[in-house]
């Protein structure tokens, strides 16, 4: 008997893991903070997150197929992912034609140029909203007030966010418990608190993502707002009201931790997160725009390269350098 | 609970054989010996064709500083000495015997009477665990009496590796439930052989029961103590069980030694029991004959040169969807070609594994999620290695350290993207070794 045997080298069993279920657990960390945009957003909030996943996939899959001629891989979710993390990223009265816009700039320019997923060097996500907010500067910064179920799209109450108050001194900050449930103005997933912590949490279980990340954004930006606010309490706002309101928890817990962008070892992380914090601080205490998250990020990503290659993971057998 | 320190994994245990004790494996019709069975020079062959051998007589002696006796594990004339391919792939010379009855060497005790004492010097138990051919029996196969040497004076702890944190197999959990007084004497002797008083047995905490019945026993000698192991893969690894046990990190490029320690696997100290308290050879092995699509798992004793076909057979025969048969576990075992594949004397297990089981699936491209980084025992990154194998940059390969990998195989055991970051470091870790030897 003859038998045919595979013969290759060990290991030769595999966790099973997938970059699926990397991709759609995230995806199943964002329901709650759907769920929360949805209630205060209502309509706009489900047309503009199921135009900006749809252009996504849609985009991934023609350039794909028919510019690099490579087998699409929409099914692995990180297109979707994409999708919903750009129309959390937008208010929920934006136009269709610019969602299309701002998801081809994400997945043709942010994704698909550098050669599809893992080979990105920014958060996709985050260069289709930064693209749109640099072009289309008034419809992005004009965001609905928020209700209950609103049936209401394109027609919507536009209002300030709170940022905006602080930045232009006007108006009245809501409490902390509607910061935290996300009563507030602002793109579709940044609002609800509690919901994008849940997300986290539930990421944590999941053993996606690691802490390090978004615990060092949020402590920086504390930190570093907390002793302006000491400084000068007039001028500047209260840490608290800097970490629940704007996109910075949404940032920290979904765009920041993005695999392909972010460092890989925890020193890098580290690093990366305590950069973030301290750009968004900057750019809000003293920059043009009244939110910096996308920024900071953005150019955290750049430098990721270079954390990867000069910060490496503790190895084992060494104690003490030169000691 | 205790483990080492730095990355890790959970794999499934699959221990299928567990606790249902150990048989003899029937005497096969033929054996073949290869000559190379343990880290180091192959052995300088004794015998001629045609030639008559006892079960224990000396095939071939050790033909260097690193290399081992081969004794022959049955009674009958020698065939042909010819080339084989073994489990690691490669043809070997290797001594075929055919087998007539089963007659021992005189000298060796054939009773199953208990020797508990001992009255050798060191360097008499060091020569007798050279003249028996015993090796490392964990798979690293590194000849014992060397690794004893290279301890000898420098070293305050003797660690025995009982983790066995390899998936599926057994044999040393059997062998602890078996042979517990044995292994102790064992130990004993070599702690003698090495000039300690303290040996501290490592048993990841899947085999309560062992733990207890080792305990249990160690309380009756001095200075032997037995610790519940957290279970984690590769806890068996010698250096990150070094790190569990004793919080000693061994640095890169050196030995255990020079940390002040050996380890030795818990199948050798009882190798070491046999050969000097009853002049018993190393010709026989425990093996675990498992896999999900076998009908009977278990823990055979089998002479060394047995076709791996006799263990497979004797366990219930080979499935019809078999895709891989592996020499050892599923994490850092080697795939074998066929079933003449002979047992060798670091061959702890033959798992099966049905074709499904067996296919890798498509590598895709990497997403630098970090998961190899975290879980890599040796604190390497295992992403990177890849790709600088791949580009071929040896200087910077050699300078983000891969060659401490020690081959664990958590990395691709890990990665969401199923890249072979195993296969290439092992290439890259190979060249790398190449060129800092001949910088030499």
């Amino acid at each position: 008997m003859m038998e045919k045997l595979i013969v290759s080298p060990s290991p030769h069993i595999h966790s099973g893991d997938t970059v699926e279920k990397k991709m759609y657990g995230v995806l199943i960390a964002l329901i709650p903070t759907f769920i929360v945009s949805l209630i205060f957003f209502g309509l706009g909030a489900l047309i503009v997150t199921i135009a900006s996943v749809f252009f996504c996939v849609l985009f991934e899959f023609l350039i794909q197929k028919f510019l690099m001629k490579v087998k699409p891989t929409v099914m692995d979710g990180s297109a979707m992912l994409t999708g919903v993390l750009l129309a959390f990223n937008l208010p929920s009265n934006l136009p269709v034609w610019i969602i299309m816009i701002g998801a081809l700039v994400a997945i043709g320019i942010g994704k698909l140029t550098f050669g599809g997923l893992g080979n990105n060097i920014f958060n996709p996500a985050l260069v289709g909203r930064v693209f749109l907010l640099i072009s289309f500067p008034a419809p992005m910064t004009t965001w609905p007030e928020p209700g209950l179920f609103p049936m209401n799209y394109l027609d919507a109450t536009t209002g300030a966010t709170v940022l905006n108050k602080i930045e232009n001194h006007f108006g009245t900050i809501p409490d902390y418990f509607s910061l935290l449930l996300g009563n507030m103005g602002g793109s579709l997933g940044e609002v609800g608190a509690l919901a994008i912590l849940l997300g986290f949490l539930f990421m944590l279980w999941k053993k996606i993502i690691q802490w390090y990340i978004p615990v060092f954004v949020v402590l920086t930006v504390f930190a570093f707002t907390g002793i302006m606010n000491l400084i000068n309490p007039v001028e500047y706002a209260s840490p608290v009201i800097h970490i629940l309101s704007g996109g910075l928890l949404l940032g920290a817990v979904f765009m920041a931790t993005d695999y392909v962008t972010s460092p890989m070892t925890k020193a890098g992380m580290i690093i990366y997160a305590i950069g973030i914090g301290v750009i968004t601080s900057i750019i809000r205490l003293w920059g043009a725009y009244p939110e910096g998250v996308s920024f900071a990020i953005l150019i955290m990503n750049a430098i990721t390269p270079l954390l990867n290659t000069y910060l490496k993971p503790k190895r084992y057998g060494v104690k003490i350098k030169n000691g | 609970m205790k483990t080492f320190k730095i990355g890790g994994i959970h794999p499934p245990q699959n221990k299928l054989s567990a606790n249902k004790g150990t048989e003899r494996l029937p005497l096969p019709k033929l054996v073949v010996i290869p000559l190379h069975q343990s880290l180091g020079a192959p052995s300088t062959l004794l015998v001629k064709k045609g030639e008559n051998v006892k079960v224990g007589s000396l095939l071939a002696k050790s033909s260097g500083f690193i290399s081992a006796n081969i004794h022959s594990s049955v009674s009958g004339k020698v065939t042909k000495i010819d080339k084989v391919l073994d489990s690691s792939g490669y043809r070997k010379d290797a001594v075929f015997i055919e087998v007539e009855g089963d007659e021992w060497e005189e000298s060796i005790d054939r009773t199953e009477k208990l020797i508990e004492e001992f009255n050798l010097s060191s360097e008499e138990i060091i020569a007798k665990i050279e003249q028996a051919g015993i090796v490392g029996l964990g798979g690293a196969t590194f000849p014992t009496n060397v690794k004893l040497m290279s301890g000898n004076g420098k070293i305050d702890t003797l660690i025995i590796n009982a983790t066995e944190c390899e998936p599926y197999l057994t044999d040393d959990h059997s062998l602890m439930l078996e042979k517990g007084r044995e292994i102790l004497i064992g130990i004993k002797i070599l702690m003698k052989a090495l000039g300690v008083n303290r040996a501290i047995i490592g048993i990841e905490n899947n085999k309560k029961d062992a733990i207890e019945h080792l305990s249990a026993l160690a309380s009756e000698y001095n200075g032997i103590e037995v610790v519940a192991l957290e279970v984690k893969y590769p806890q068996g690894g010698e250096k990150q069980l070094i790190d569990a046990l004793i919080g000693r990190q061994v640095p890169s490029g050196k030995l255990p030694a020079d940390v002040g320690t050996v380890v030795q696997n818990v199948g050798t100290t009882f190798a070491v029991y046999e050969a000097v308290q009853k002049n018993k050879p190393l010709f026989e092995r425990l093996v675990t004959v498992t896999g999900k699509s076998l009908s009977k798992p278990m823990d055979v004793w089998a002479r060394i040169g047995t076709p791996v076909r006799n263990l497979i057979e004797y366990a219930g025969g080979l499935p019809e969807n078999t895709g891989k048969i592996i020499a050892g576990g599923p994490m850092m075992g080697k795939a074998i070609i066929n079933m003449d594949v002979p047992v060798t004397k670091g061959m702890s297990g033959v798992l099966i594994l049905s074709d499904k089981e067996s296919l890798r699936k498509e590598s895709r491209n990497c997403i630098r999620c970090g998961k190899c980084v975290k879980i890599c025992p040796m604190g390497l990154v295992p992403s990177y290695l890849m790709t600088l194998t791949d580009f071929e940059e040896w200087e910077k390969a050699e300078n983000f350290n891969i060659t401490d990998c020690l081959e664990c195989g958590s990395c691709s055991y890990t990665c969401p993207s199923n890249r072979p970051l195993l296969d290439y470091i092992r290439l890259g870790k190979g060249k790398v070794n190449q060129i800092i030897r001949n910088r030499k």
